[in-house]
């Protein structure tokens, strides 16, 4: 499985009918949705919707009660915690809370996924990873400056601020060149001129290395970002996306809206604009776009 | 009533799984030596101070205790071997186990409670890492190792606070209170008191991991573990204490 595919080409992510309770609390219910190589998924939601169990599902960290899940055409459902590590080698996860190993440096942080033989053997496989054996510094500095944080490789997650760790979390979802990246809320909690800092990071991962991405969002604007705007490798700049005529952005990018564990709605930006449903509506106008 | 016994089974349950798991891991690899070594200074050199101030005042208030009675029959030269007996087979395990147990069950509890909800231990499993085999067994293995060798100093401090009261206040010489001190003590005693740290560390390891590693609810839930863990672990060290002192009566002693 080459990351470099094009989109429609192999399912990424898929969810058959899933489910999900903790006690007497639904976190996912019936849940089904496919993802292909090269799309993008915006995943919308109230808080406690079940946006986050949904992401831990997709990598096995949290196992569901009933349906079957698969990562990369493999049925992961079932797989021992052993097993799972080989897939997930493939996946880069943004933590809501960052995740940052607090004892170690943002160098180590950042360096933690290439100390496994096994994700570093991925990583200089992967085309995404420029098939080269470069050391592990040089990848460390170069997914570092990826996300211009390149000075603080010495430094403890502590010392930084909220937006800055978000940061490192990317540079360390990122440094394997994983084919699948998953953002779990990379902006709550940020300031909007910081938030659109990250959107544009993630925006460059996806447009340079042509990464499936899977955003977990609160915020409407977040989404429109996704869909209509790209990063420009030429000028090094994010810019809007040029319809013409063609709807190519809402191609490969989706939106999913959840409510109480249950899928509410999927398509593409311009239905979720025409929705009527009254929960999926309020995202769209809290947005103003 | 049922549905009441559901949780502490479940939890009961889980302390299980995660111990096999633990143990399992030792003859598993990757093994995390740094992290072993590192414990082990936590733990060990880090209680050293605690653990032997404890013991030394544990010997004292026996060796003081000890002396008033015994002086009642006139039999005040048995200082040194009722002092010896109590600490080697149950004081010095009991109390060096319950001081670890409060300093670093508790630790153990925060520091992976902290891990558990900032999504560190889950970002450890999605970066290919078994939180059990870094986290969970260095400690098991760390505080298995040390806590018996504080108990070793524990109880050699302690018998000297004995010392210190029989020479001032009972004016007995150096070699009247070590010989009838070493005479007392069988391999039996020391087998038994060695023995004891040994399940103790087990119990404090696994219980403050386990606590921290189902921490949920922020950082009110860190502190909720924490206390659960000392108190846990305390309780079981005094129950395990009257449960292998009863067995090994009834199986190593000759009635």
């Amino acid at each position: 499985m080459t990351p470099h595919v094009t989109p429609g080409d192999s399912s990424v992510v898929r969810f058959e009918d899933v489910s999900l309770h903790f006690g007497d609390t639904v976190a996912l219910d019936h849940v089904s949705f496919e993802m292909h190589a090269g799309e993008t998924f915006v995943l919308l939601g109230a808080a406690g919707s079940g946006k986050t169990q949904l992401l831990k599902v997709a990598v096995g960290l949290v196992q569901a009660d009933s349906g079957k899940v698969s990562l990369f055409g493999q049925e992961i459902t079932h797989l021992r915690e052993q097993d799972l590590f080989d897939i997930r080698v493939k996946v880069g996860i943004l933590f809501q809370e960052g995740g940052l190993f607090d004892s170690l440096t943002i160098a180590e942080n950042v360096a933690y996924p290439l100390t496994n033989p096994r994700i570093l053997q991925h990583a200089q496989s992967s085309p995404n990873g420029n098939g080269s054996t470069r050391s592990v510094e040089d990848r460390v500095r170069e997914s570092l400056r990826f996300v211009e944080l390149e000075e603080t490789l010495d430094k403890f997650p502590n010392e930084l601020s909220g937006g800055m760790r978000r940061r490192v979390g990317i540079a360390r979802a990122v440094v394997a060149a994983p084919a699948l990246l998953l953002y779990d809320s990379p902006t709550a909690g940020l300031d909007p001129i910081t938030a659109n800092t990250i959107i544009a990071l993630i925006l460059k991962e996806r447009d340079l290395r042509n990464t499936a991405t899977i955003m977990v969002t609160h915020r409407y604007q977040d989404g429109h970002l996704m869909a209509n705007f790209r990063y420009n490798p030429n000028s090094g700049k994010t810019e809007r996306v040029e319809r013409n005529g063609k709807d190519i952005s809402q191609v490969t990018t989706k939106f999913l809206v959840m409510n109480a564990g249950r899928l509410v709605f999927e398509g593409s930006e311009s239905e979720l604009q025409a929705s009527q449903d009254p929960y999926v509506r309020k995202f769209v106008r809290e947005g103003g776009a | 009533m049922l549905d009441g016994l559901k949780s502490p089974i479940e939890a009961f349950q889980e302390f299980v799984l995660l111990s096999f798991r633990a143990i399992r891991n030792i003859f598993r690899t990757p093994h995390y030596a740094d992290d072993i070594f590192m414990q082990m200074d936590v733990i060990g050199v880090g209680s050293l101070f605690i653990v032997s101030l404890i013991g030394l005042f544990s010997g004292i208030v026996m060796a003081l205790q000890m002396a008033r009675a015994l002086t009642t029959y006139g039999a005040q030269g048995q200082v040194g071997q009722i002092v010896a007996i109590t600490l080697v087979r149950e004081l010095g395990p009991v109390l060096t186990a319950v001081l670890v147990a409060g300093r670093n069950a508790s630790g153990i509890a925060s520091e992976l409670g902290s891990m558990k909800v900032t999504e560190q231990i889950d970002a450890m499993r999605a970066l290919g890492t078994d939180p059990i085999q870094k986290l969970v067994t260095p400690r098991l293995i760390a505080t298995a190792f040390v806590l018996p060798l504080l108990t070793i100093i524990s109880d050699f401090i302690g018998l000297a606070g004995g010392y210190f009261i029989a020479s001032t206040m009972l004016g007995l010489t150096f070699s009247e209170y070590w010989t009838t001190a070493w005479q007392a003590l069988e391999y039996n005693d020391l087998a038994q008191g060695l023995l004891k740290p040994f399940v103790f560390a087990i119990i404090i390891a696994l219980v403050g991991c386990f606590y921290g590693m189902r921490t949920s609810g922020g950082t009110q839930g860190v502190g909720r573990a924490t206390t659960r863990a000392v108190v846990s672990s305390s309780v079981w060290i005094f129950v395990l204490t009257a449960f292998i002192t009863y067995v090994w009566n009834r199986v190593f002693v000759k009635q």
